[in-house]
């Protein structure tokens, strides 16, 4: 056995689980899929007194959609995202992005929710609910609250989430006829984690011109919006040089960190890339969706 | 608690009561205090995929599943696979056949990653396959007849479809 020891609670309601984070949320970490947390125990990376497994409150996996908006539930099995028509017609950077998550046992394993709060700087999820403007929906004993995805990560696998809360939903904009979204990253071995990922959702207008963009990366630290970037792609028709202003200002903006696998330069070269790449394939579905 | 808790297991269509501690990971569980010792255990952190089995009947690393989580669950593993003890499974055949192991370590988990594939997909591209086994590691390079071994049975449709959930109970362990 390789991690230290732990107690185990295993609530079957939401209810009992927020009670148990309640009591004990400064000592204990919450398990789902298990398979950042897993990991991290076995290293003993981390050693909680006790683990709270919510793979019981089987209420919190859905995928639905009403009056605009995608509403995932914390629980739901990549797996599961990655194979719903639904997440597929209304998110489609979000069913993208999950086929680039590791590998297919641990999908069949690893949630939404889990990924989105453990926030390691490679993951894919963090930075696509960025991009699309996402929200959550979390719970204590002292009542529920909305956290923009953009309030809620931070950098350095953290989150603004308190001890005491549980993660319930994560909510998406539906994607409107006129958008397009696009994922790319960058990993030296397939299913590994990525050095850089850039994603983007654009929104056109009758012009051709892009009347909105959201464009969002990772390199190592934390996703960031790119702002720079969208501002140089808004109210502009996608031409080969706008789209080259638009890779020069996610190169500049990017907050890259370095490592043994990557140095921040070349991380830096790899957002400018996953954005040439995320734009050329989002502009060229756009094209092919007005040809059909 | 941090003591022992009683678990329920199916394993290979045959049912299993123990007690366990909440940090056992299914992996030892199965090797250790049920004597299926074809689970093999690589890196222990889910990088490698030899521990791959499946758990209701989908594939899952072992490595990092605690077995207090998998109560009451059905568990294949390597030793279920083939429809009786004696025979073997279409991509075990196909592994002898294209000599795709050399140490073998890998084979176990590799098998249970292509079966998992070939009953979602009883006819993947060799792309797809490709894409499918990145999750598991072979030391000894053998990818190219692995690829082969698992087309081999995907162009043959030799692999029966999906897992059958209430399996005959099996002699082993």
């Amino acid at each position: 056995m390789k991690p230290a020891q732990f107690a185990l609670d295993t609530p079957q309601s939401a209810s009992e689980a927020l009670a148990l984070l309640s009591d004990h949320g400064d000592s204990a970490k919450v398990i789902a899929g298990g398979q950042s947390l897993v990991p991290m125990l076995n290293f003993r990376l981390v050693t909680p007194e006790r683990l709270i497994d919510i793979n019981g409150l089987e209420d919190l996996a859905y995928i639905r959609e009403n009056d605009g908006v995608l509403a995932i539930g914390a629980m739901t099995r990549q797996q599961e995202i990655e194979a719903s028509p639904v997440i597929a017609a209304a998110a489609p950077l979000l069913a993208e992005a999950t086929r680039e998550i590791a590998h297919p046992s641990i999908r069949n394993r690893g949630t939404v929710g889990g990924s989105l709060l453990h926030n390691d700087p490679s993951a894919e999820y963090p930075v696509t609910l960025l991009c699309l403007g996402a929200e959550v929906e979390v719970a204590s004993v002292r009542g529920n609250r909305t956290i923009p995805v953009s309030d809620l990560i931070l950098p350095w696998f953290s989150t603004t989430l308190e001890p005491d809360e549980l993660l319930l939903e994560i909510r998406v904009p539906v994607a409107g006829e006129s958008t397009s979204q696009a994922f790319e990253e960058l990993a030296r071995r397939k299913g590994d984690f990525a050095l850089a990922a850039v994603a983007v959702a654009l929104t056109f207008g009758a012009s051709g011109a892009i009347e909105k963009a959201a464009i969002a990366g990772t390199a190592g630290r934390c996703a960031q919006r790119l702002t720079e970037a969208e501002r140089a792609l808004t109210g502009e028709v996608p031409t080969d040089s706008v789209v080259g202003a638009v890779a020069a200002a996610a190169e500049t903006e990017i907050q890259p960190v370095g490592d043994i696998h990557a140095d921040e330069d070349y991380r830096r070269h790899l957002v400018a890339l996953m954005t040439r790449r995320a734009l050329a394939k989002a502009i060229g579905d756009r094209a092919g969706s007005k040809e059909d | 608690m941090t003591g022992e808790r009683k678990i329920s297991l199916r394993v290979n269509g045959r049912q299993h009561e123990l007690e366990v501690e909440p940090r056992l990971s299914l992996a030892d569980a199965l090797r250790n205090e049920l004597g299926y010792t074809g689970t093999h255990l690589g890196c222990e952190h889910g990088m490698c995929g030899a521990c791959t089995v499946w758990l209701d009947g989908k594939s899952v690393r072992s490595c990092l599943m605690l077995a207090a989580l998998a109560d009451g669950a059905e568990v294949t593993t390597i030793e279920g696979l083939a429809p009786d003890g004696d025979s073997q499974h279409p991509l075990q055949a196909a592994f002898s056949k294209h000599h795709a192991l050399q140490c073998g370590f890998c084979t176990p988990g590799m098998i249970m990653a292509a079966a998992d594939l070939l009953q979602q997909n009883p006819h993947p591209s060799e792309e797809e396959v490709v894409d499918w086994m990145g999750g598991n590691i072979c030391r000894c390079t053998g990818y190219r007849a692995i690829v082969r071994a698992v087309m081999d049975v995907a162009e043959s449709g030799a692999a029966p479809p999906a897992s059958d959930p209430e399996p005959e109970p099996s002699s082993v362990g």
